[in-house]
C-alpha cells in the first residue's frame, strides 16, 4: 500500500525529471554534434578548442573568480557582524530584500549611476578626481555583478555563523588564542561549508552572465554565457551554442562535485 | 573603551553595506519624479512618468502576463514539488534517494543560459510554439526543485511517532496524509510557493530564450527598453515594484513569525 502511494506521488515528479532535467541535457549534447544544416560534425568541438574560444573561457573564468572573491571579501565580515546584532533575522531580511527586486532594474539603475553625468562621476568631481568613463569598463561590470550576487553569498555564511556553537569561540579565547587566531583556526574552518556553498552559488552564475555584459560592460566582456546567447539567438548556430553549453554543464558538475566532496569531508571530520 | 570602538567600526561597515545595497533602488525611485527626463540633473517634481506608464496598455498587459505566469507556475511547481518531496521522503533506499536528489538539484545549480538554451531546443523539438505556454512550462520546470528543497526538511522533521499514533488510532493512509502530514508541512509548502513566485518574477535569462516574439514578461521588456537607453518610465515602474515587494515581504514576515509563534506555543504546551 505504502509503496503504491509512493509511486503515485512520484509519477508527476519523475515526469518532470525526465522531461526537464534529463531530456534537455541529452538534447544539448546531441545538438553539439550538429552543424547549422543539421549534419553530424565534430567541427564545433574543434572550434571550441581554438585559441579564440579558449581565451574566452579563460577570461570568463577570471572574471567569475574575481566576482566570487570580491563577494566573499565583502560578505564574510558583513555576515559576521550581522550575527552579532540584535534583531539579526530582521537585518538579514533587509539584506535579502534587494535580491527580490528585479535583476534588470538594478542593472538599469547602474546605467544611471555610472553614466557620464551620473552620481558616481558627480562624486568624483566633488573629490577633485574629475569625471571619467565608468560605464562599459571592467570595473563597472565587476562592481555590478558583485552587487547583484552579494546577498546570495551573505546568506549561507550568515547561516553557518549563526549555527556556530559559541562555546568553541569561548574555549579558544580561554586557551589563549588571539582574536585573529580564533578566527583563522576556529571560526573560519567551522563555517567553511557556508563559504563553499556561497562560492558555488556565485561562481556558476557569474560564469554565464550575459545581460550584464551587454548592459553594463557594453559587449566589452564576453563570457561563456554571452557566447551561448550570441550563438543561439543572434547567429542561430545552435550547434556551436550547444557545444559551449556542454562545457558549461561539465564545469558545473566539476564545481558541484568539488564542493560536495568538501562538505562531506567536513561532516566526517566533525563527527 | 576598546570594545566601544569596535562596535562603532561594525556599525559603520554595516551602514556602508546597506547604503550600497539600497542606493541603486532609491536612485531609481528618486529620478522617477524628475521632469527633466534623465537620470541626472533633477529638474522639478513630476508624476508624468507614472501617468505615461499607466497609459501604456502594452506595458500593463506585460505586467499582467508576468503576474499570471508567476502565480500559475508557482502553483503547479508547488504541486509537483510537494509530490516529489513526499516521494523522496518515503524512499527507503539511500542510494536511489541520493540520486533523485542530485537530479533534483541540477536545475538549481545550472547556469540560466544553459537552462534557457536547452529548453529552447526542447520546445522546438516538441513542437511547442514559443510564447505563453513555453514560458509557463519553463517557469514551472525551474521552480520545482526549490519547492522540493523547501518541503523536504519539514517532512524529515516529522516525528515518526505522530504518524504511528495516527495510524494506531485508525486513520487511513489518506487521513494520515491530509490530517497529519499536510498541516505539519504547510510552512514548508508556503515557503516553497513563495520562492517559486520570486524565481518566476525575477527570471530573465530563461524567459529571454523561450519567449519568442509575440509574448513578453517584465524582465525581458525592461531589458529591451534599457538597451534602447534611459527611459524614466522604467524608473516609475521600479518604484511601484519596490513598494509591492516591501508589502509582500512584510506580509511574508508576519505569516512566518505568526506560524513560528504558533508552533512555539504548541511545542511549549506539549512540554
Amino acid at each position: 500500500m505504502k509503496a503504491r502511494t509512493q509511486k503515485l506521488f512520484l509519477i508527476p515528479y519523475y515526469l518532470w525529471i525526465a522531461l526537464f532535467v534529463i531530456a534537455p541535457i541529452l538534447l544539448i549534447v546531441y545538438y553539439s554534434f550538429l552543424d547549422i544544416y543539421g549534419n553530424f560534425t565534430l567541427k564545433n568541438y574543434r572550434r571550441f578548442f581554438s585559441p579564440v574560444y579558449l581565451e574566452m573561457t579563460l577570461t570568463s573564468f577570471w572574471y567569475a573568480l574575481l566576482i566570487t572573491l570580491f563577494c566573499l571579501i565583502v560578505a564574510y565580515p558583513t555576515a559576521y557582524l550581522l550575527t552579532r546584532t540584535r534583531y539579526k533575522q530582521l537585518w538579514m531580511l533587509l539584506i535579502i530584500m534587494p535580491s527580490w527586486i528585479n535583476l534588470l532594474l538594478k542593472a538599469y539603475a547602474f546605467i544611471g549611476i555610472f553614466g557620464a553625468h551620473g552620481m558616481a562621476n558627480a562624486l568624483l568631481e566633488v573629490l577633485g578626481i574629475g569625471s571619467r568613463q565608468i560605464l562599459y569598463t571592467d570595473f563597472s561590470f565587476i562592481f555590478v555583478a558583485v552587487y547583484i550576487f552579494i546577498p546570495f553569498m551573505i546568506l549561507p555564511i550568515f547561516n553557518a555563523l549563526d549555527k556556530l556553537d559559541k562555546t568553541y569561540i569561548d574555549a579558544a579565547m580561554d586557551l589563549g588564542a588571539s582574536r585573529w587566531q580564533t578566527f583563522l583556526r576556529v571560526i573560519f574552518p567551522l563555517t567553511l561549508n557556508g563559504v563553499k556553498s556561497g562560492c558555488q552559488v556565485v561562481f556558476i552564475p557569474a560564469l554565464s552572465l550575459f545581460m550584464l555584459t551587454r548592459l553594463i560592460a557594453g559587449n566589452r566582456v564576453i563570457t561563456l554565457g554571452t557566447a551561448v546567447e550570441q550563438q543561439f539567438l543572434v547567429n542561430q548556430d545552435w550547434g556551436m551554442g550547444s557545444t559551449i553549453a556542454v562545457f558549461l554543464v561539465i564545469i558545473m558538475f566539476i564545481i558541484v562535485a568539488l564542493s560536495e566532496r568538501g562538505v562531506r569531508n567536513g561532516k566526517k571530520a566533525k563527527n | 573603551m576598546a570594545k566601544k570602538q569596535k562596535i562603532d567600526f561594525a556599525s559603520i561597515y554595516l551602514f556602508i553595506v546597506f547604503l550600497i545595497l539600497y542606493l541603486p533602488i532609491f536612485y531609481l525611485i528618486y529620478y522617477s519624479f524628475n521632469s527633466g527626463g534623465k537620470m541626472y540633473n533633477f529638474d522639478s517634481f513630476t508624476l508624468e512618468w507614472y501617468r505615461e506608464l499607466f497609459g501604456n496598455t502594452r506595458m500593463l498587459i506585460i505586467v499582467l502576463n508576468t503576474i499570471i505566469i508567476a502565480l500559475l507556475s508557482a502553483a503547479f511547481a508547488t504541486i509537483i514539488g510537494v509530490c516529489g518531496a513526499i516521494g523522496i521522503w518515503l524512499m527507503k533506499n539511500r542510494i536511489s534517494r541520493q540520486t533523485v536528489l542530485s537530479l533534483n538539484n541540477i536545475l538549481i545549480v545550472s547556469p540560466d543560459v544553459v537552462i534557457g538554451a536547452s529548453f529552447l531546443l526542447l520546445f522546438t523539438i516538441a513542437g511547442i510554439k514559443l510564447g505563453f505556454t513555453s514560458v509557463l512550462l519553463a517557469h514551472i520546470a525551474f521552480s520545482v526543485p526549490i519547492v522540493v528543497l523547501m518541503v523536504l526538511p519539514k517532512l524529515q522533521e516529522l516525528p515518526q511517532s505522530i504518524i504511528d499514533a495516527a495510524q494506531d488510532l485508525g486513520a487511513s493512509h489518506w487521513g494520515v496524509f491530509t490530517k497529519v502530514i499536510l498541516p505539519l508541512i504547510t510552512p514548508g509548502i508556503f515557503a516553497g510557493f513563495f520562492m517559486a513566485l520570486t524565481y518566476s518574477l525575477d527570471d530573465f535569462a530563461v524567459t529571454f530564450f523561450v519567449t519568442g516574439s509575440g509574448f513578453s514578461t517584465l524582465s525581458v521588456e525592461i531589458y529591451s527598453m534599457a538597451r534602447r537607453g534611459v527611459s524614466l518610465e522604467i524608473n516609475a515602474l521600479s518604484t511601484i515594484l519596490f513598494v509591492i515587494t516591501i508589502l509582500l515581504v512584510i506580509g511574508y514576515y508576519f505569516i512566518v513569525s505568526k506560524q513560528n509563534n504558533g508552533q512555539g506555543a504548541r511545542l511549549g504546551a506539549r512540554k
